[in-house]
């Protein structure tokens, strides 16, 4: 496509389109519409981390004011999960993490379940705590789940490991790696270990469910995944899925966290106790830290091996994902680190094994970088070890083994421009924004020292092989019109650019386009589930679709009016014309609700546009060598994080972090740019603060915000974020996902330029001072 | 206000302006009683420990955090929510900026940093730190944010 073609539509940094609505408290999240006559549901949470539950006892809740049922799973068998059922709705026979929700009250007001929770009596009989995943790995570990063998695989690709605390392993088998391991001239390796963390969303989780005398279900929920629901509950309830109506209103923040089905099924059981009337049950901030899902733990050993010029030519990885109690999208998460392994690297000998593990921590599900962020740390770790091993400048290191065309990925995938676009490009950028040449680490007075850090990282949307998006177009009698899918904004502005992109294809202004705000499964065309990066690329496509139908309509009957062929036609600024006598045109608004003959006889109809994209030449990785194609292609970075850092007590202050993304297009600079800058100041507040602490019991502590701090207006660093565009050929004008990219490389650019100031080997987060001064004289192992 | 046996009360608040009369418990927090009662959904609970700000509105003109005030307490004081405010200048300048994302923080965010503008007009950036440093973003750098408060400080609204 020429790049210097007017256009209509992208490159403008648009606002978004319901920036309005939420600068004036208009906009309605999931727990601002709740009728009156709407049932309250409030949970019973697990105290222990693991225990048997002897009895519960629900009688006294159930005499309290207000109550109209207690409900609990001890007789029901149904399991759930994303890929392995092994989570019960309410837990059964035993509780596997602090927190796991036991039973559930239902009551006129949250005051009065609130008070009658207190009133269910459990009885429980602790066992003993899979608190890491070192005990989990331990031969004779109590397990997490004696009956691993009976649990439905609701995909095939998983492999669980009866009698152990292994719920899957995925294997990568490259070349010859014991040849490899010869021709190396340096070998490093290095152990981490990576703490489970918190999505914080600022919005909780919250589900309402209504079941209708007509058989309808009636659900809204804050989440990413509405047709997810609807799959969900259809399965565990046998519900047909056209009778199950699932809204999702704008959400308040997600990150991964808020695709997993959990408190759905809970106020499904709720409503039905009660007859079908509506129940909200909206978790509390302890709940939505330790009850719902959090970011895995990642346990790993690194060994990379180069030649004196840098060239890496083999590496062995051994990563252990801590999926807690449950393994929802944690045993996902473990096939697509095993898939991108490497890194943005061409490394031609790599043996890895990539496991879910079970233990009594939270459960764990997908976090934005989908278990990038994890493994990029200790593999750009490792990296900046190697070039102190090797002598060379770290960024050389990478731009001397950027993945490129002509290479493969891990899973012998064969890389592109197009499908990777440029690593090397976004490295040069990163030099010189990091003013690199002026050196990695520069002492400024007696005490401190300003240090620089960088990595590189990509990452590949994995999706079933059969996602879908899907998209219609609607025209108003004006010819305005509007975009109905099922993408869900969580604020990452995609639905935005979804206007912009049909707004250049029409060559129309973006302001005449509207798109639905909230979801809804029975109004709204499928789209898998609003995750991995990928709603840009895939509901884009079904967006582009959609107008390309809408043009043939639109010249098919222009053809008719005009009385020309319709190859002979064009479009923009809502007229059809003919393209060699532009003066000769039918406006939009008189075709597109049918044409009227002068003498009122009247042809055509409404114009509406359908449009659908389905994943193409995707494959599950094979068992045994890892070979497959998990995504339709990668989008790669280099990133980098300066800090000054004093040496005496080891605080440091952030003074700047930049990242370069190759985006194949920009769509919306200003929106591309907040997505991507969140990322990387979330990236900051997890490597500098934030973990889950369990104590020796394995029971969280600091659930909340006053405890689990979160990083603050006052210590952001200044932001640098800059594109390439190497054109992805698939991608809607060429464009890629980015949603998650700026968090994977933040937390590791952060490590190296602390290990690098403080001159320490810093192999895990959270960052904190105490971390930094604890390694430093020596109290801690490796792997702290 | 009077309470009842069963611990419940009528109290009056003024909100944006008018009367409303509004039925609540000794222990039922603002934030609860104008979300449930009144409607006005744009303070959010978020956190419910004064930690987050989201749940930010203007007692008397100054920012409180609604979720650790009593409804109680608010009798004969001003309250205004982001429903109430006369679309300020720190409204139009958050969009502008692009200091929207996911929207949650926002109402908060909006109603203290319109209180800042007013109560000093001439903050440095020390005092605008110290002032947003009691609200949490989660979607965003936080940078857009501080472009959108500098603008209005600056009079470009
Ligand atoms: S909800 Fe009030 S400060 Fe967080
Ligand atoms: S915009 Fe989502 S929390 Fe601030």
């Amino acid at each position: 496509m020429d790049r210097t073609e007017a256009r209509a539509g992208t490159r403008d940094s648009m606002v978004s389109l319901d920036a309005w609505s939420k600068a004036t408290g208009g906009a309605k999240f999931n727990s601002d519409s709740i009728e009156q006559t709407t049932l309250h549901a409030a949970l019973v949470t697990s105290p222990y981390a693991h225990a048997r539950i002897l009895s519960i006892d629900t009688s006294q809740a159930e005499q309290m004011p207000g109550v109209k049922a207690v409900i609990t799973c001890q007789n029901l068998a149904i399991r759930c999960g994303t890929w392995l059922a092994d989570r019960p709705i309410l837990a059964g026979w035993k509780v596997r993490y602090y927190g796991e929700p036991v039973a559930a009250v239902v009551a006129m007001t949250q005051h009065e379940a609130l008070r009658a929770i207190e009133a269910v009596k459990v009885a429980y009989e602790p066992l003993p705590v899979v608190n890491s995943i070192a005990d989990a790995m331990k031969l004779g570990a109590p397990l997490v789940h004696e009956d691993l063998d009976s649990y439905i695989r609701i995909k095939p690709v998983i492999r669980p490991r009866p009698g152990t605390n292994i719920a899957h392993h995925q294997a990568v088998r490259k070349g010859d790696i014991s040849k490899a391991w010869r021709e190396c001239d340096e070998v490093v390796e290095a152990s981490y270990s990576l703490p489970q963390s918190d999505h914080a969303a600022l919005e909780t989780r919250s589900a309402r469910v209504e079941l209708t005398p007509d058989g309808r279900v009636n659900v809204h929920s804050s989440s990413q995944g509405p047709f997810i629901i609807r799959k969900n509950i259809s399965r565990y309830f046998g519900v047909d899925k056209h009778k199950i109506i699932v809204t999702t209103p704008v959400v308040g923040g997600s990150f991964g966290g808020k695709q997993s089905v959990q408190l759905e099924l809970i106020a499904f059981l709720a409503s039905r106790a009660v007859g079908g009337q509506a129940v909200q049950l909206t978790a509390t901030r302890e709940q939505d830290m330790a009850s719902c899902p959090v970011r895995i733990g990642l346990d790993a050993h690194v060994k990379l091996g180069a030649r004196r010029d840098g060239r890496i030519v083999a590496a062995e990885f051994i990563w252990m994902v801590d999926s807690g109690a449950y393994t929802d999208m944690a045993v996902v998460e473990t096939t697509s680190i095993a898939a991108d392994c490497t890194g943005p690297y061409a490394i031609d000998n790599v043996w890895c094994d990539s496991y879910c593990v079970y233990t009594n921590h939270p459960f764990a599900t997908s976090f934005r970088g989908f278990g990038h962020l994890e493994y990029t740390f200790c593999l750009e770790r490792t990296m900046d070890k190697l070039a102190l091993a090797l002598g060379m400048d770290p960024l050389e290191l990478r731009l001397a083994n950027a993945i490129g065309t002509g290479h493969t990925s891990p899973t012998r995938t064969p890389v592109n421009s197009s499908n990777a676009g440029s690593l090397a490009h976004c490295i040069g950028r990163l030099k010189s924004l990091m003013n690199w040449d002026e050196g990695q680490r520069i002492e400024v007075d007696g005490r401190k020292v300003r240090a620089k850090g960088v990595a590189c990282m990509w990452k590949n949307s994995s999706t079933p092989p059969n996602a879908i998006s899907s998209a219609i177009l609607k025209f108003t009698p004006d010819g305005s019109l509007s975009i109905s899918c099922g993408a869900v904004d969580m604020g990452q502005g995609a639905k935005t650019g979804l206007v912009q992109l049909l707004a250049e294809r029409l060559r129309m202004s973006p302001d005449r386009i509207t798109i639905n705000v909230s979801v809804n499964t029975e109004l709204n065309p499928d789209h898998w589930k609003t995750v991995a990066s990928a709603t840009t690329y895939m509901a884009g496509r079904a967006v582009l679709n959609a107008a390309d139908d809408l043009l043939a309509q639109l010249k098919s009957i222009a053809g008719v009016v005009l009385k020309c062929p319709e190859a002979d036609l064009d479009v923009a600024e809502e007229k059809v014309f003919l393209r060699d006598h532009p003066e000769v045109f039918v406006p939009f608004r008189d075709i597109v609700h049918g044409y009227m003959y002068p003498n009122g006889n009247s042809v055509g109809g409404q114009i509406i546009g359908r449009g659908s994209f389905i994943m193409r030449h995707l494959t599950p990785l094979d068992e045994g060598t890892g070979e497959g194609k998990p995504g339709p292609g990668w989008t790669v970075g280099a990133q980098g994080v300066e800090v000054e850092f004093d040496s005496r007590d080891c605080t440091y202050r952030l003074l700047k972090a930049v990242t370069v993304i190759d985006a194949g297009r920009v769509i919306n600079p200003a929106l591309a740019r907040l997505v991507v800058a969140g990322g990387m100041s979330m990236g900051l507040s997890l490597a500098s603060r934030e973990a889950l602490v369990v104590d020796d019991e394995g029971r969280v502590m600091n659930p909340g915000f006053r405890t689990y701090q979160l990083m603050r207006y006052s210590e952001q660093p200044e932001y640098v974020v800059e594109f390439v565009e190497t054109p992805n050929i698939e991608g809607p004008m060429g464009a890629r996902g980015l949603g998650e990219h700026g968090i994977i490389g933040t937390p590791v650019a952060l490590a190296n330029a602390l290990s690098s100031a403080s001159g320490v080997d810093l192999n895990t987060f959270p960052l904190t001072p105490e971390c930094i001064w604890s390694r430093r004289v020596g109290l801690t192992g490796d792997s702290m | 206000m009077r309470w009842s046996m069963t611990g419940v009360g009528t109290l009056i608040l003024k909100v944006n302006g008018s009367f409303k009369t509004v039925i609540a418990r000794p222990s039922d927090t603002l934030v609860d009683v104008v979300r449930g009662q009144l409607q006005l959904t744009g303070a959010k609970p978020a956190c419910e420990t004064g930690d987050c700000g989201a749940c930010t509105l203007l007692v008397d003109g100054l920012p409180v955090k609604a979720c650790l005030v009593l409804a109680v307490e608010a009798v004969g004081h001003e309250i205004t929510t982001i429903e109430g405010l006369p679309l300020v200048p720190m409204q139009k300048a958050f969009v502008d900026k692009f200091a929207t994302s996911c929207g949650y923080c926002i109402p908060g965010f909006i109603l203290n940093a319109h209180a800042l503008a007013v109560h000093h007009p001439d903050a440095d950036d020390a005092v605008i730190a110290e002032w947003l440093d009691s609200n949490l973003c989660r979607c965003m750098s936080y940078s857009e944010i501080r472009d959108a408060v500098r603008s209005v400080l600056a009079g470009e609204y």
